[in-house]
């Protein structure tokens, strides 16, 4: 169909306005000049070598992985039976109760930190890390209720109470009827989730102590004291990381799936 | 025994949010209106005080700009996206989805880059003669907003592609074929079969501008505070937690009052969209 020429200016200018910011972030991350400069003058791998060598980025990095990964398998595992029992049955209070699983994702980040800062940390005084893992758990939950509960909805629930019929137990048929039928959804949400808790700030940047900080938090505290551009080669190589992603959430699910 | 199920499976959840979430939001919240007996002084001492006031207006007023940006470039992109060949919408999808999925603090370097006494735009002006000393445009509002835009119009955009994908073309030919222009078309046709698309986009870059940490704290800086950065300001700088606290509760009910807000628009032009037709 044809197209205003106005409809397509604005657009371009856009994509534009979304990707030129990130085309200086590479180019800026090859300069060797110690500060960050654009144009840049001559060509060096250098700060792609130093983020590599600074230790509190890449101890960042592994306790963001192992965070992100705990927090969403936690979240699965509540949040796929109670999915499945919204979806299931007709709950008292239902609605209400969905709601309330969906919450966290209602709730601003900075409130949801600093509420477990306080109580996990100062008043039961538990480690950080446990601090940390819980407020990523909570905020992963809703994206599971929400993409695996939607999955569930479109299930023909007949088809387990034909397994039931047959003689399978509960659990039996669940492990192998249902969870079959919902995996796209299950993987979708986990991605989802994964990607949110690796990327969030508020709820790390009250959680974070000696040893346990999560990789957003370390790259703004470097930010705070450097200008070089060993930020501008960890944001590409966490671009790269992010089109690895998408690329295999493409060939598996599809990329519609999960927008 | 078979309605038991239902609650066995629901309950790990529930106890998990009880303890987790909402004992540790009653902690922090209750202190604010209880000192030895109910009350709201916390909140009316923390409206008396200029700067607070500030912060609370900066934020609200930096959330709608942001949204009604938002609004201007995301609806026209969108429906160019929604319009295009389904071979290459997919690929503008995925260009929409990138910065989305990029971490909010690399989107906000990126503009340290740009805006700075040293960025990009300062030092182009500086080269051409424009300007013989550098502008200031970090750690202002303007900065805030250029990076609240940036971090939020994806998913405005995205939004509304799901929405606008779903009118029917035929409408807008319709509209062209009784020989309304263009541009007419898609202000009386397509614009207002967006609108539920609209108000959904809205609710999130509201709230999301509202109540994000990163873009405020990198660009706006100890200058320009939006209470966000202002609650951690006040928790773990200046370990304020009375003053954090009432912060956390004004977050959580102007995002409420916005969401009905929205909502309460939403259902108007419903019932307008029904008395016309």
């Amino acid at each position: 169909m044809r197209k205003h020429r106005g409809l397509s200016i604005i657009a371009m200018l856009v994509f534009a306005f979304l990707f030129i910011p990130l085309f200086i972030i590479v180019v800026t991350s090859f300069g060797e000049n110690p500060t960050i400069q654009f144009p840049i003058q001559g060509f060096t791998f250098d700060w792609y070598v130093n983020v590599f060598e600074t230790n509190s980025l890449i101890e960042s990095f592994y306790l963001s992985i192992q965070i992100s990964l705990l927090a969403t398998i936690l979240a699965l595992l509540v949040g796929i039976p109670a999915a499945y029992a919204l979806a299931r049955y007709s709950v008292k209070g239902r609605n209400i109760m969905k709601s309330f699983f969906l919450s966290p994702a209602m709730i601003p980040g900075v409130v949801i930190g600093y509420a477990l800062f306080q109580f996990i940390v100062i008043q039961l005084q538990l480690p950080i890390f446990q601090g940390l893992l819980l407020g990523h758990f909570l905020i992963s939950l809703p994206y599971i209720i929400r993409v695996v509960g939607s999955s569930l909805d479109q299930l023909d629930f007949s088809i387990e109470e034909v397994a039931w019929t047959l003689g399978s137990t509960r659990l039996r048929a669940f492990v192998r009827v249902v969870l079959p039928n919902i995996q796209a959804g299950i993987f979708a949400s986990f991605m989802l989730a994964f990607i949110n808790s690796f990327n969030n700030i508020p709820v790390s940047q009250f959680l974070s102590g000696p040893g346990v900080t999560a990789l957003p938090t370390s790259l703004m505290n470097y930010i705070e004291y450097n200008y070089d551009p060993t930020v501008s080669a960890l944001s590409v190589l966490l671009m790269v990381g992010t089109v690895v992603l998408m690329f295999i959430i493409e060939k598996t699910l599809g990329l519609a799936k999960i927008s | 025994m078979k309605n038991k199920a239902p609650y066995i499976l629901l309950t790990p959840g529930l106890i998990l949010l009880i303890v987790f979430m909402l004992l540790p939001l009653v902690t922090i919240i209750w202190p604010t209106f209880y000192d030895g007996k109910l009350t709201f002084g916390s909140y009316l001492s923390f409206f008396q005080n200029q700067y607070n006031v500030s912060v609370f207006w900066r934020t609200l007023s930096i959330s709608l700009i942001v949204t009604m940006i938002c609004i201007l470039l995301g609806v026209p992109t969108a429906y160019y996206i929604a319009r295009t060949s389904k071979k290459w919408r997919g690929l503008l999808m995925a260009m929409t989805l990138f910065p989305l999925l990029t971490n909010s603090v690399i989107r906000s370097f990126a503009w340290i880059n740009i805006l700075g006494t040293k960025g990009v735009i300062n030092d182009l002006l500086m080269n051409v003669g424009v300007i013989s000393e550098p502008i200031k445009m970090l750690y202002t509002d303007f900065a805030i907003i250029v990076g609240s835009v940036y971090l939020f119009l994806p998913l405005m955009i995205i939004t509304l592609v799901g929405v606008i994908e779903n009118i029917d073309l035929e409408m807008m030919e319709a509209a062209e074929t009784l020989g309304a222009n263009r541009f007419i078309a898609f202000l009386k046709v397509i614009l207002p079969l967006s609108v539920p698309g609209i108000i959904v986009g809205s609710v999130l870059v509201f709230s999301g501008t509202l109540s994000a940490y990163t873009t405020p704290q990198l660009l706006g800086g100890n200058q320009k505070m939006m209470l966000s950065t202002f609650l951690y300001q006040n928790a773990m700088t200046l370990g304020n937690w009375q003053s954090a606290g009432v912060i956390a509760v004004i977050m959580i009910v102007t995002t409420i009052i916005v969401m009905k807000l929205f909502n309460m628009v939403a259902a108007k032009l419903d019932k307008r969209g029904g008395e016309h037709a």
